[in-house]
């Protein structure tokens, strides 16, 4: 077997002695079906001070790998390898008591959701305190003291009362610095990082890579960085492998692997990526068709030749080797000289049309000043509260939206984006303000709305397990707003459903699946075809794309904008992902803390003039490609508590461009800079202008593609 | 917080203003005359309406209840019908004899339910946890008179370590009372054991199967300090409310145990009232029972909360 982390030290490329040194691991599962290999000959090795990159769709086998490097893996799973090193320490010969001792003190982990992976009950000063007890043998005094040391390095804000605090009390993107400092507190040869950004806001996000890489430059900790975003490898990551269904597909440094792919299956995440410089005028995703096969039923040849376009004879027969393309480049792709030359064909749509024809789409909503107020609750905790008033979630929010246009919500959890949503169909009853479809104002709870008027807005929502009923075959899912909503008889509803199944790409027999025979991607097929089956003249999508993988979100932003071509509907679309919104939007608003700051076509709001928290959001995306350089604009702390609402800006507690007293005293005034382009800041526009420059992106290389 | 009390103390007192609606009309409709009943078959007419008159039969329900109610908050609530004592003391020191029950079978089964749950969820579906599973389930199913008979059988007459009878003196105190105690809080503990372990179980194959006890193991700690520190302390929480539901049915529904055993707990108290149609005793026995209960309750809610540090400290 080809080895290629093993002839990258042989070319002298890598010349230090690796951190962690793996040769053909393969992890097999004893299951009913018998024993199935999750992982197969996998070889990589990170280098001090590296971070390596691990990217693949979920289902790939990454964090099955990285239990398996440091042994932590279920009772039914049993791992071989050639080579299993820590830096001299062979791990394959340690036993379990030995094993401990590498956890936490050589080897340490960050885990994905940082929320879940803090204990409850003790304090997380505390959490951080016991790992120095334990590995680095601190009295209790000392150990405290590290811990704090610990909090200040990873720039947490006032340690000392962070330590005293538990995780409910403190935000994701807190409790993940706080997993770092543990992490780091023993100084550890190797790091394992599993997704450790996924679940926290983008804004967020940006704070911990910087974070991740200023820590990089002073440790010389190696980290393995496992992730499904191409955008984060791109920022942080030297080297990257790409894994596939258990096994790496193409492996080398980031720079060399963004820019040649030799890999059709790199080229396919890195195609349905949507671009934050490029919207569905000018560019059609390219989603990779079909998914991830079952380690049970693995394809004979390549393992992505039944998605591969480029698949031919040979790629059918044997499994393709990894084998170097140039230098420390290596790719299992037995065409990857054709792939050299191979430019990547980007389709073209023909004439969508954007924000600029606005004026003559019919009006579909008009949804003016909507407040949500929530009394908080008078259960058991409180008890023990302090805190009391209403929770603003949406406070004064006005939206007009025409039909076949895509308006996108952005900001970031806890904004107030779902709580909107779910007043526009009702499902929240909004405090005040008024809801006007078609021009005819509707009441606001969804008991009391006419059939009519709730067959004209449908919802998709962000979790398809939940959204459908699982008892139920998909086709009766789709039928029964055909049979509550539509009046129609037995023969109509089915053809109907036949044809709303054929309108989102699947096939006839499955309609009678349940849904837990539907992948993720297919469940959320189902529950747009649900939504279309009332023909809606305005879709609600919360969150529609964020659960799933990169290539299945590709295809299903395809699917939506075909449909809102096809019905003449108009869509409210609400991400944290501001690439996806870039992208299927026409308009975007931009909102925080329950109002908009920001509202503008699509265009407009990636340029500036944009809102400073525009601003800040932008430049924390990830852009998947390593060549462009990113404004490092980054918001402190997080979004304040809807209770104590911050006074004048609501933003300027964190607001990186304040000009002074008048933001904390005065409410901003909506100022007009160009085509229905609106932006709430008390800097004036030119000025905001001259501040931001030429924008959140710019490549660094000699082209300097305009974004 | 004192609002929270405040409310909580005011259902309270609405779910003891319906149950003594609800005690007090029962006690109506059993059948036959109350006054009958005291007097003897043979009593004349003219005495059972004497005695009618003497405890206000004749009055309209409602004022009669209202009566009742009035004592029963001022603290007057009646004499026996039977014994012609005043009630009060009777509950209140069988209520003193059940917390005494109540207070030794907690010693044994909360500590021995948590280890058998523990260690049948660190055993989860292997032989240790099927078995622990198997045997406290065949007791929580197994009447108490069966229980209490077979260790009477063993330890009493067998063994003779123990009393068979636990009828100790009224006035006992607990230094006194304790041999006798031993027997019938292993009967009540057996049947409780199943409840506790199979909450225990359950609670901490749940927090075993967190991200935060893989951290803990992947930090390298101790086994047995991410037991003890990080997995108990957030497994036991369910467990602390069942415990805490628990001594309302300790204190008020023990009748079959307290029957093995003769032990004058209140349990007792309230059937012999009812063999009785001793009204005003039964309506006190059953308003304590239900109090004790609601109590328990609350107690079971703020423990909860003080040692949930999200509850207890809000976000």
């Amino acid at each position: 077997m080809y080895n290629p982390a093993g002839s990258a030290l042989e070319d002298g490329t890598a010349v230090l002695q690796p951190v962690l040194d793996v040769r053909n691991l393969t992890v097999t599962y004893r299951t009913d079906k018998g024993p199935l290999d999750i992982v197969r000959n996998v070889s990589l090795q990170v280098a001090p001070g590296e971070i390596y990159g691990l990217v693949g769709e979920s289902g790939s086998g990454k964090t099955t790998l990285a239990r398996a490097v440091v042994r932590y893996l279920a009772a039914n799973g049993s791992l071989t390898a050639d080579t299993l090193k820590l830096g001299d320490t062979d791990l394959l010969t340690l036993s379990r008591a030995e094993m401990r001792k590498v956890w936490g003190s050589r080897i340490t982990m960050v885990h994905q959701d940082p929320g879940a992976a803090v204990n409850p009950s003790i304090p997380v000063g505390e959490q951080i305190a016991e790992v120095a007890r334990v590995h680095l043998h601190l009295s209790p005094g000392e150990a405290r003291k590290k811990a704090l040391e610990m909090l200040g390095l990873v720039r947490m804000p006032d340690p000392e009362s962070v330590a005293r605090r538990y995780a409910h009390q403190l935000s994701g993107g807190m409790l993940q610095r706080v997993l770092i400092a543990t992490a780091m507190a023993t100084n550890p040869e190797l790091m394992i990082m599993d997704e450790p950004t996924t679940a926290l806001d983008v804004t967020t996000e940006a704070v911990i890579l910087d974070l991740l890489n200023e820590l990089m430059t002073d440790y010389n900790t190696a980290i393995l960085y496992i992730t499904h975003n191409l955008g984060v490898v791109a920022r942080i990551c030297s080297r990257i492998g790409v894994m596939y269904a258990g096994e790496i597909m193409e492996e080398g440094p980031v720079k060399k692997v963004f820019r040649s792919r030799l890999h059709p299956y790199t080229r396919g995440l890195l195609g349905s990526v949507p671009r934050v410089d490029a919207s569905k005028k000018d560019v059609h995703l390219k989603a990779i068709t079909g998914q991830i096969p079952r380690p049970e039923e693995l394809p004979e040849g390549c393992i992505f030749s039944p998605r591969c376009e480029l698949a031919e004879g040979d790629c059918l027969i044997a499994r393709p080797p990894l084998v170097q393309a140039d230098g420390d480049h290596y790719t299992a792709c037995r065409r990857w000289q054709e792939l050299l030359h191979l430019k990547e064909k980007e389709q073209h749509e023909g004439p969508v049309r954007g924000a600029y024809d606005s004026a003559k789409g019919p009006l579909v909503l008009e949804a003016r000043e909507i407040k949500k107020h929530f009394r908080s609750s008078g259960g058991l905790s409180s008890l023990f509260s302090r805190e009391s008033g209403p929770i603003k979630a949406v406070d004064d929010m006005s939206v007009r939206l025409r039909g076949g246009f895509t308006m996108g919500i952005v900001g970031e959890s806890g904004c107030g984006k779902t709580t909107f949503a779910r007043c526009l169909a009702g499902l929240e009853e909004a405090t005040s303000g008024e809801i006007a479809l078609e021009g005819v104002t509707l009441p606001y709870s969804v008991n009391r709305r006419k059939q009519s008027d709730l067959k004209k807005i449908q919802m998709v929502f962000q979790n398809p397990d939940a959204s459908l009923n699982p008892q139920h075959q998909a086709g009766v899912s789709v039928a029964r707003p055909l049979i509550l909503l539509g009046g129609m008889n037995r023969s109509e509803v089915r053809s109907r459903v036949r044809e709303l199944f054929r309108a989102v790409n699947l096939p006839e027999d499955y309609i009678y699946r349940l849904p837990h025979e539907l992948s993720g991607g297919e469940k959320q097929r189902v529950a747009i075809a649900r939504a279309f089956a009332a023909d809606p003249i305005l879709m609600l999508c919360d969150e529609p794309i964020s659960a799933l993988d990169v290539s299945v979100q590709a295809s299903l932003i395809n699917l939506l904008a075909e449909l809102q071509e096809k019905n003449e509907t108009a869509y409210l679309f609400i991400s944290h992902d501001l690439a996806a919104v870039r992208h299927i939007s026409d308009w975007i608003a931009v909102v925080y803390l329950g109002r908009l700051w920001e509202v503008g076509s699509a265009d407009d709001v990636f340029v500036p003039p944009y809102h400073p928290y525009t601003e800040a959001l932008l430049s924390a995306i990830p852009v998947p490609d390593p060549e462009v350089s990113q404004e490092q604009i980054r918001l402190r702390g997080s979004v304040p508590s809807a209770v104590n609402i911050p006074s004048g800006c609501r933003f300027h507690t964190r607001c990186p461009r304040k000009i002074g007293p008048i933001c904390e005293e005065k409410e901003p005034p909506w100022q007009e800079s160009g085509f229905h382009h609106k932006i709430c800041c008390h800097i004036p526009l030119p000025r905001l202008k001259e501040m931001q420059g030429k924008g959140c992106f710019f490549n660094s290389s000699a082209e300097g593609e305009e974004c | 917080m004192a609002l929270y009390l405040l409310r909580r103390l005011g259902f309270i007192f609405l779910t003891l203003l319906l149950a003594s609606i609800i005690i007090f009309s029962i006690t109506q409709f059993l059948p036959g005359d109350v006054a009958q009943m005291v007097l003897g078959q043979f009593a004349t007419e003219v005495a059972i309406e004497n005695l009618r008159e003497e405890l206000g039969l004749n009055l309209p329900l409602h004022i009669q209840y209202l009566n009742w109610a009035a004592g029963f908050i001022t603290g007057d609530w009646g004499d026996s019908l039977v014994s012609r004592m005043p009630v009060q003391p009777m509950v209140m020191q069988r209520l003193g004899n059940s917390a005494m029950l109540a207070g030794v079978a907690i010693m044994i089964y909360v500590p021995l339910g948590i280890a058998l749950g523990v260690i049948a969820a660190l055993k989860r579906d292997r032989y240790p946890d099927q078995a622990i599973t198997a045997v406290s389930m065949a007791f929580v199913g197994l009447p108490e008179f069966v229980t209490g008979l077979l260790l009477i059988a063993i330890f009493a007459i067998g063994l003779g370590w123990l009393p068979a009878n636990s009828s100790i003196d009224p006035g006992s105190n607990f230094v006194q009372a304790f041999p006798y105690l031993i027997l019938p809080a292993i009967t009540v503990s057996l049947t409780g054991l199943g409840y506790i372990a199979r909450m225990t179980r359950s609670g901490t194959i749940d927090v075993l199967d967190t991200d935060y006890i893989r951290a803990a193991e992947l930090k390298g700690l101790p086994a047995a300090q991410v037991l003890l520190r990080h997995v108990l302390r957030n497994a036991l929480l369910p467990t602390v409310t069942v415990v805490a539901m628990g001594i309302g049915w300790l204190l008020g529904g023990l009748i079959v145990t307290e029957t093995v055993f003769g032990y004058p707990g209140l349990g007792r108290l309230l059937v012999y009232g009812i063999q009785r149609r001793d009204l005003p005793l039964i309506q006190a026995g059953s308003m304590i029972v239900v109090a004790v209960y609601s109590l328990s309750n609350l107690a079971a809610d703020i423990i909860y909360g003080l040692l949930n540090p999200r509850i207890r400290l809000g976000r």
